[in-house]
């Protein structure tokens, strides 16, 4: 089946008050678009109204006055049920419902719009396929048998089932801890390449906003609109003093979150496998200028660690137990932040970028980092 | 001991199962029909309203207050409110069966009310807004979100309230409603204690086939993704019910 | 009974007040030697259970099963053993309270946070210290629970003690109601013991309430 792209969601002077009509608005003449396919990150502080806004999309809650449109159509003038069943929505606790399968949560949306039941059975082995999810093992567990991660990635097929043009996630990653978070993050980004969907997305962190946002809307207190614009634009130019303190006094090192791995040359490393010669491996370690280190992967040719030439040192073989160092991983989609944040705290100074199945593709080093900033131009 | 011996041997005699008027056949099946009456109507009449309050959470105060006045009224009670009643607007008819379905109807009602809204209420917000989200019904969202997910704690309380029932059925020989409680009655009065034991252990035996029914109907009707195990909840006024003592 | 008997005789309410109030004092006092001596047994098993863990599982079942043996039944079954007597009547209504009370009661202790036991032990207190002053009061809550379901339930079982020549209102719901066929002495019986189960419940909610003014935010 082929993925439904994007739709242009509109905001048009929206305006959300709760209770009587006389108390300050929650939301306050919202009006901006995003565009087809892109990621819009909503961010602000507690009370500045960026959940409010995304549940009016689909009408959890209802906009007091002014227009939201997908793709020109006003959401006001369809039943609620059907307009959300052509919205995928994600939530913070994702939302899972436990008495159900991961392949009957992933059916509920396509069971609500009658799908038939052939359809419905290659509809979820798609999406588990899509999710990185193997169907044979997965699709009869309960979420209480998944971890966190794969929860949350269920959530996401669950959202994608009856392919909608529109995704509502509300805080999709904020119960996970920061290593897991950088992951789905990636894993979500790699998946938008795919799927290309028009995302709303809410969050509070200005960090995960810069790393995920085509365009970041950043809300105040009091709902109003402080800013819309891509995240190069925030960190350059900030709008207000608001936007300024809000993004923090460390805009230039939050810079590094506009460029990825993937942005730089990545160098190889030496490679060694156990059982490998000693003698000859450390041949190789001399000719090369991999710092002194080898990286001793499996056979899968995921890393185990680093090894150096002391621990190459004497006849026969190596074996999977010699590495000094535990490597430090990080992925072609995580930001130069975080890439640099990861390498200061290993003891080498390098991080091994692998691919989804965690296979070594290269190195990163802070002197590549600190080049391509060079070449970026000096941070503000 | 010796007590129970002479129980069992009133039980072993099959002279006292067959008595056409009189027998442990008969007396069993009073015991078990009513039962099945009184349940099937305190299903009929307590979930609907339980997990509707659970539900919306309007009138919830009420009804549980109304709930737990009905747990004070001994189960002796509701026999004692019934039984003038039913005598004067349905005349001899009002004594046996009438008066004891319809007291241990009343009887049997709080439990599932009172568990039906206790596990509506305990699902999660969250999934109620997922359902939501994703474009379910209001409908959709009782009977594929709510009631499956609170079924543990609504079953729970239709197998409190029918061992319940079952336990107090006995107590309805004392309006002519016949049951196994016939034999206990009879056997305090004419001082037969072998019946008495005999009786006592055949609706002990009862209840907890009874227990032992509904555990298994649970195991089964329950979706094994939601798995109730871990700690145990303490037993709270108002909360989740445990069956009471009866009969 | 006639159909012209009414409901509610008020002249015999008011002729009978004596008698009334003496079935209700009985009923009372049954209730309250019941609970009494069930909490403190409970409050002994439940030490026991949290001292020695493998003795829990076996604590729960015997209490359990006693739990699930018809009333009536269980009265009579005592009369060889302490024969017609007040003492039937106590035993059997003790062991109904064990069940709810044992539970509750290690339940509560059990659910006093760690942190909160961690703190008591870092500032100094000895165990048996550390057990009135801080475990116990913060368990207290959860331990009155379950007294009131068991106050509101053993309120219902006395009645059923009529059939042992005890009883309480339960005599006059059973002897002088039902069995004679007169209705307002059922309806006395019964609104007596409903409003004995709603008063003790407020009671003991009070007393809840005094001993721990740090959970009334808490609600219930």
């Amino acid at each position: 089946m082929q993925d439904a792209a994007g739709a242009v969601v509109a905001f048009e002077h929206v305006t959300k008050r709760y209770g009587r009509s006389g108390g300050p608005p929650a939301v306050d003449d919202l009006t901006f678009t995003v565009a087809a396919g892109e990621i819009c990150v909503l961010v602000g502080p507690s009370g500045s109204g960026k959940t409010t806004t995304m549940k009016m999309v689909n009408r959890l809650i209802e906009p007091t006055s002014g227009r939201i449109t997908i793709d020109g159509q006003d959401v006001m003038s369809l039943p609620a049920v059907e307009l959300r069943r052509r919205i995928g929505y994600v939530i913070q606790q994702v939302g899972l419902f436990p008495h159900l399968t991961v392949a009957e949560n992933i059916a509920v949306v396509p069971g609500l719009l009658d799908w038939d039941k052939p359809r419905i059975r290659t509809r979820v082995e798609e999406l588990l396929d899509l999710i990185g999810l193997e169907a044979g093992s997965y699709a009869d567990r309960y979420p209480a048998e998944l971890s966190g991660g794969e929860r949350q990635r269920v959530g996401v097929a669950r959202a994608l089932a009856a392919d909608p043009p529109v995704m509502l996630m509300d805080e999709p990653f904020g119960a996970v801890d920061p290593i897991r978070r950088d992951r789905l993050q990636n894993e979500f980004l790699r998946l938008q390449d795919k799927v290309g969907k028009t995302v709303i997305f809410v969050t509070h962190d200005v960090d995960e906003a810069i790393k995920m946002a085509d365009r970041i809307a950043i809300l105040q207190r009091g709902g109003t609109l402080a800013q819309y614009d891509a995240p190069a634009a925030i960190l350059a130019e900030p709008a207000s003093e608001f936007v300024e303190h809000f993004v923090g006094a460390d805009r230039g090192l939050k810079r590094l979150s506009l460029n990825r791995v993937s942005d730089l040359e990545l160098t190889r490393p030496i490679v060694v496998r156990a059982g490998d010669d000693r003698a000859a491996a450390r041949g190789r370690l001399r000719d090369g200028d991999g710092a002194g280190y080898a990286l001793l992967v499996d056979a899968e040719g995921r890393p185990i660690g680093w090894i150096d030439d002391d621990e190459l040192a004497g006849d026969g073989t190596i074996t999977a137990d010699a590495a000094r160092a535990g490597a430090v991983t990080v992925e072609p989609e995580t930001t130069l932040r975080d890439a640099l944040s990861a390498l200061l705290g290993s003891s080498v100074m390098l991080g091994v970028v692998v691919d989804e199945r965690e296979r070594v593709i290269g190195l990163v080093s802070v002197e590549s980092i600190s080049d391509r900033l060079r070449k970026a131009g000096s941070p503000t | 001991m010796e007590l129970f011996g002479q129980g069992i041997a009133w039980l072993a005699d099959p002279a006292n199962w067959t008595d056409p008027r009189n027998g442990i056949f008969l007396r069993l099946w009073e015991h078990v029909s009513l039962s099945a009456a009184a349940l099937a109507a305190a299903i009929a009449i307590g979930l609907p309203i339980g997990v509707w309050i659970g539900h919306t959470g309007r009138g919830a105060t009420a009804v549980i207050a109304i709930a737990n006045i009905g747990r004070a009224v001994p189960s002796i009670g509701w026999l004692g409110i019934v039984f003038p009643l039913t005598l004067v607007a349905f005349g001899r008819g009002g004594l046996g069966f009438v008066p004891s379905v319809i007291a241990l109807t009343a009887l049997g009602i709080p439990p599932i009310v009172t568990n039906a809204y206790a596990g509506m209420r305990e699902v999660d917000a969250d999934l109620v807004e997922a359902g939501r989200g994703m474009g379910m019904r209001e409908m959709d969202v009782v009977r594929q979100v709510e009631i499956p997910v609170a079924l543990p704690v609504i079953l729970a309380g239709i197998r409190v309230s029918a061992v319940q029932i079952v336990a107090t059925a006995t107590l309805a020989a004392i309006v002519g409603g016949g049951t196994l409680g016939d034999f206990i009655i009879q056997g305090i009065f004419v001082r037969a204690l072998d019946r008495v034991v005999g009786a006592a252990i055949l609706v002990a035996i009862l209840a907890i086939l009874t227990e032992l029914a509904f555990s298994l109907l649970e195991r089964r009707a329950i979706s094994p993704g939601i798995r109730r195990g871990g700690q145990a909840a303490p037993i709270e006024p108002g909360g989740v019910a445990l069956p009471r003592v009866a009969g | 009974m006639n159909a012209d008997e009414p409901f509610i005789r008020f002249d015999w309410i008011i002729d009978n007040l004596g008698q009334i109030g003496q079935r209700l004092g009985e009923h009372v006092l049954m209730v309250v030697a019941s609970v009494l001596i069930g909490f403190v047994i409970s409050f002994g098993l439940a030490l026991l259970a949290r001292s020695h863990r493998w003795t829990y599982g076996p604590i729960i079942a015997v209490t359990s099963t006693l739990y699930a043996i018809p009333s009536l039944a269980l009265f009579v079954l005592l009369i060889p053993i302490t024969g017609l007597s007040l003492t039937t009547g106590i035993v059997a209504l003790v062991l109904y309270t064990l069940l709810i009370l044992v539970r509750n009661i290690v339940v509560a202790l059990d659910g006093v946070p760690p942190e909160v036991v961690e703190a008591a032990t870092g500032m100094g207190y000895g165990p048996l210290q550390r057990f009135w002053r801080v475990e116990l009061p913060v368990a207290t809550p959860v331990i009155v629970a379950g007294l009131r379901i068991a106050t509101v339930t053993t309120v219902g079982l006395v009645a059923i003690t009529t059939f042992i020549g005890l009883g309480g209102l339960g005599y006059l719901i059973i002897n002088s109601g039902t069995r004679r066929f007169f209705p307002t002495s059922i309806y006395v019986g019964v609104a007596l013991c409903v409003v004995l189960a709603v008063v003790a419940d407020l009671l003991l909610l009070w007393l809840q309430r005094r001993l721990t003014p740090w959970a009334a935010a808490q609600g219930r």
